[in-house]
């Protein structure tokens, strides 16, 4: 019981980073925007946040603005890249992914921020109802991410079909043509959802080091990025869906320091091991279940320009 | 926006709604519109006629802010204007219909309506265009299910959803490009009736289709279109059915022809080839023909008539729904896979070039010699030898003359339309196949491309190979054809000797027997 209680109130913080993350790849590919390069923004998230701390002194909340900041900034070069000079989407998102890997492990070096541990963003405990039996530490004792990312993804889901703004998005996405047609700037749209979206993912970034590690080291995002792109498959595009894969996976995530604290004899590496097969498991099953991209946009990866012929 | 286009001065019946003034557009060194004029009149239906390729879309795409011409001045009911997007085009009152409809497939109907016509907040919005939209439906005699998504509606249901989008944001100048290609007859019945009544209070309409009988009928203006140009504007009481019919296809004096010396057996047999394709569309009605070595026979219609279906046949790549194909010394063939027929042949020069017959990222000597790659000409499965296939691709460079070609192992891709042609050709006829199928293989070349096109074409069938030829341009099919067929709704519905008259051919075309 005690070990069922203590994992459960553990899930949140690892889901965190894995809903924020889907849900603003999620925006960018509603758009259209194939972004392969979750990974890298969320390392450069991640790295920024810890420098934000190390070398300017900056709170958590301030970090967690500076990890949003400075992947909105990368992801203007992607932009540029994918939308402006129309270059293929999948090589500029991997384009991107080696550079962040590049770029964060030296600058963290030079820095001198690898390996430094600081102190994290401390909990809120919502006075009355944390001290309800159960779901009070699981739901309400957490820090304020956490109720952040709760209020984005239900926001998102509502805004995505009950708002101009939302709706335009989409149809940017499903049929650039016609969004044009009908005079909506789809460069402009795509623009916005690209750098939105990569904010989000920078702050999913920024959460891995400054509120869980506290800590940079290289690749410290260990291929959530990677993971991300397969929950958001997984969750058809669909910001609740996502945020119940993000459970999932956190849920895994969680539960592999504590299997081992119970003495429970299972291969440290196969435990390792478990999200990145759950991913696998999750593509396989989607491509047998819908065969194709069910559920995503249709001009997913397809750049748009008014007069070329397709 | 659509209160700006309502609250237009109220156009004054016979007065220029619309008037295009010397129009050029071009796409690369493609001329799609040449100094074209066009006048719309309020009140009126005007037709727009011509055949694949003439022009109708790209000018109306101009109207309608989705092609920025070269140059050509636009004036809307008297003003001159600058449309520089689909906004600019609503607030002057204009909304077109697409020949592919822009329409979002995941969307409901309501959904695709609201995109185009914001109003107010969202939810505002919403209820406003549901009224609108019943409104629409009712003074058209429309019945669409609002909350049906797009994509489970039918194509004719689609096109009222459509009109509705357009007649909504307040168009009264009416743009409909091919509308009743996908009706039936009872349905484009109800549907000009529905156009004549939004005419008749004082809007405009702009109908393109390549059916005469439509225009004749119920056009109060005729304008036809070939080659970019605008050829004729004319009421319907001055032309007729043989005179449009010239004004579509041309004139223009043919070079000489040079009918083949020995025509020989059958080499190639087809009968009752039935094809429906992925979408349920029937596209192929017993297409039954036989091609003889040393001949070339043509296949005349206006595109989209199953000649795309009939090639994909014949070359392996769809097999048919029902009939056979023979070929001479190897009995039926039917339904034998792209490679087995090129081994047994039949060599291929589809209409897509950059899309179907070449790999644009490979080079030169790739793409010349992939056929010989597979049939152990440039070594085995473990490796290819590469100097061999450069020379004989060198060699093939020169005697087709494709220009442009700085070393063999230059992308494919780089090339301009004729010299890729002639790369194809080079490739094709390098086996010396005795059947040879080529859809519109000169379309978009010009002159002196197109005549080393069919100057190859002339060679192959003199050196005893069947070949057909499928073009909807009828002076390449005067030029060339031994023998002619007629294909119109996947049927071949008539054949004729080589040399028959243009306008014979041209009825035939457009099925105005
Ligand atoms: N966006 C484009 N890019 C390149 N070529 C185009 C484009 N749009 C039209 N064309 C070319 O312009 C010519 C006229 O096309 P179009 O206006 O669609 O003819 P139609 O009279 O059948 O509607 C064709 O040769 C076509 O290939
Ligand atoms: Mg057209």
């Amino acid at each position: 019981m005690d070990f069922l209680f203590n994992w459960l109130a553990n899930i949140p913080p690892f889901a965190v980073p894995y809903a924020l993350a889907a849900l603003g790849l999620m925006i960018c590919e509603k758009s259209g925007v194939l972004n392969l390069g979750a990974e890298g923004f969320l390392l450069v998230g991640a790295l920024a946040g810890v420098g934000a701390i190390l070398s300017a002194g900056a709170s958590p909340a301030a970090a967690l603005g500076i990890a949003m900041l400075a992947t909105a900034a990368l992801s203007l070069l992607f932009a540029v890249m994918v939308i402006a000079l129309r270059v293929n989407q999948v090589i500029s998102g991997l384009a991107i992914v080696f550079l962040a890997q590049g770029l964060t492990s030296l600058l963290g070096r030079t820095q001198g921020w690898t390996s430094r541990s600081f102190s994290g963003m401390p909990r809120i405990e919502i006075p009355w109802l944390s001290d309800l039996p159960w779901v009070g530490r699981i739901l309400f004792s957490q820090d304020p991410v956490f109720y952040l990312t709760l209020v984005l993804i239900v926001f998102a889901a509502w805004a995505l079909r009950n708002t101009h703004v939302g709706m335009r998005l989409r149809s940017v996405g499903e049929n650039p043509e016609a969004a044009d047609a009908a005079g909506i700037p789809v460069a402009l749209y795509r623009f916005g959802a690209v750098v939105l979206g990569a904010a989000l993912m920078g702050l999913a970034g920024g959460y891995l080091t400054v509120v869980i590690s506290n800590i940079w080291v290289d690749n410290i995002t260990g291929g959530r990025g990677w993971i991300v792109i397969a929950l958001v498959i997984f969750a058809r595009w669909q910001p609740l869906a996502a945020l119940a894969g993000a459970v999932l996976f956190g849920g895994i995530e969680a539960v592999i320091p504590r299997l081992a604290a119970t003495g429970f004899w299972v291969p440290q590496h196969f435990l390792l091991m478990l999200p990145y097969l759950l991913t696998l498991g999750v593509m396989v099953w989607s491509s047998l279940a819908r065969r194709g991209r069910g559920g995503g946009p249709a001009a997913l990866g397809d750049p748009f320009l008014r007069e070329e012929r397709r | 926006m659509s209160q700006a286009a309502r609250s237009r001065a109220p156009a004054e019946a016979g007065a220029p709604a619309l008037r295009m003034k010397g129009i050029t557009k071009t796409f690369g060194d493609f001329v799609a519109l040449d100094e074209v004029d066009f006048d719309l009149r309020n009140g009126e239906i005007h037709a727009l006629l011509g055949e694949n390729g003439a022009g109708k879309s790209t000018l109306m795409n101009v109207v309608a802010g989705l092609y920025a011409p070269d140059h050509g001045d636009i004036e809307v009911q008297g003003t001159p204007v600058r449309i520089s997007g689909p906004q600019d085009a609503r607030l002057l009152g204009i909304g077109m219909v697409h020949q592919h409809y822009k329409l979002v497939g995941g969307f409901t109907a309501l959904e695709n309506i609201m995109l185009f016509n914001p109003r107010g907040s969202f939810r505002q919005s919403r209820t406003a265009v549901r009224t609108a939209a019943a409104d629409a439906a009712d003074k058209l005699g429309f019945r669409v299910d609002l909350d049906a998504r797009m994509d489970r509606l039918s194509v004719p249901e689609q096109q009222r959803v459509e009109i509705m989008k357009i007649l909504i944001a307040g168009a009264s100048i009416i743009i409909l490009d091919e509308p009743t290609a996908v009706l039936t007859d009872a349905e484009a019945q109800k549907f000009f009736a529905a156009m004549r009544g939004l005419a008749e209070i004082g809007n405009s309409v702009v109908l393109v289709t390549h059916r005469l009988s439509e225009a004749l009928s119920y056009a109060d203006r005729i304008t036809v279109m070939r080659g970019g140009r605008r050829i004729r504007t004319a009421h319907p009481e001055e032309v007729d059915a043989d005179t449009l019919t010239e004004l579509i296809v041309g004139t223009r004096i043919v070079e000489k022809p040079a009918p083949s010396e020995h025509v020989g057996a059958p080499v190639l047999t087809v009968s009752g080839l039935e094809l429906t394709d992925a979408g349920g569309v029937v596209r192929l009605r017993g297409v039954t023909l036989d091609l003889h070595a040393g001949e070339i026979y043509c296949l005349a219609g206006i595109g989209g008539n199953g000649q795309t279906e009939l090639v994909e046949a014949l070359t392996g790549l769809v097999p048919p729904d029902a009939g056979r194909i023979d070929l001479a010394g190897h009995g039926k063939v039917t339904g034998l896979p792209p490679d087995r027929l090129r081994r047994l042949g039949l060599a291929c020069i589809p209409s897509d070039r950059q899309g179907q017959a070449l790999a644009g990222d490979l080079t030169v000597a790739e793409n010349f010699a992939i056929g010989g790659v597979l049939a152990g000409r440039f070594g085995g499965a473990l490796a290819v030898r590469r100097k061999p296939m450069a020379e004989a691709a060198a060699a093939a460079v020169r005697d087709f003359e494709v220009m442009g070609v700085r070393s063999a192992r230059q992308k494919a891709g780089l090339l301009s339309g004729g010299n890729a042609q002639k790369l194809v050709i080079a490739r094709e006829f390098s086996g010396a196949p005795s059947v040879i199928v080529a859809h519109s293989p000169s379309r978009g070349l010009d002159v002196r491309a197109a005549a080393a096109v069919h100057g190859h074409l002339r060679a192959a069938r003199d050196r005893k190979a069947a070949v057909l030829l499928i073009s909807e341009d009828l002076d390449e099919v005067l030029l060339l054809a031994d023998r002619i067929g007629v294909m119109r709704s996947g049927r071949i519905v008539a054949e004729f000797p080589g040399g028959t008259d243009r306008r014979t051919i041209g009825r035939a075309m457009v099925g105005h027997d």
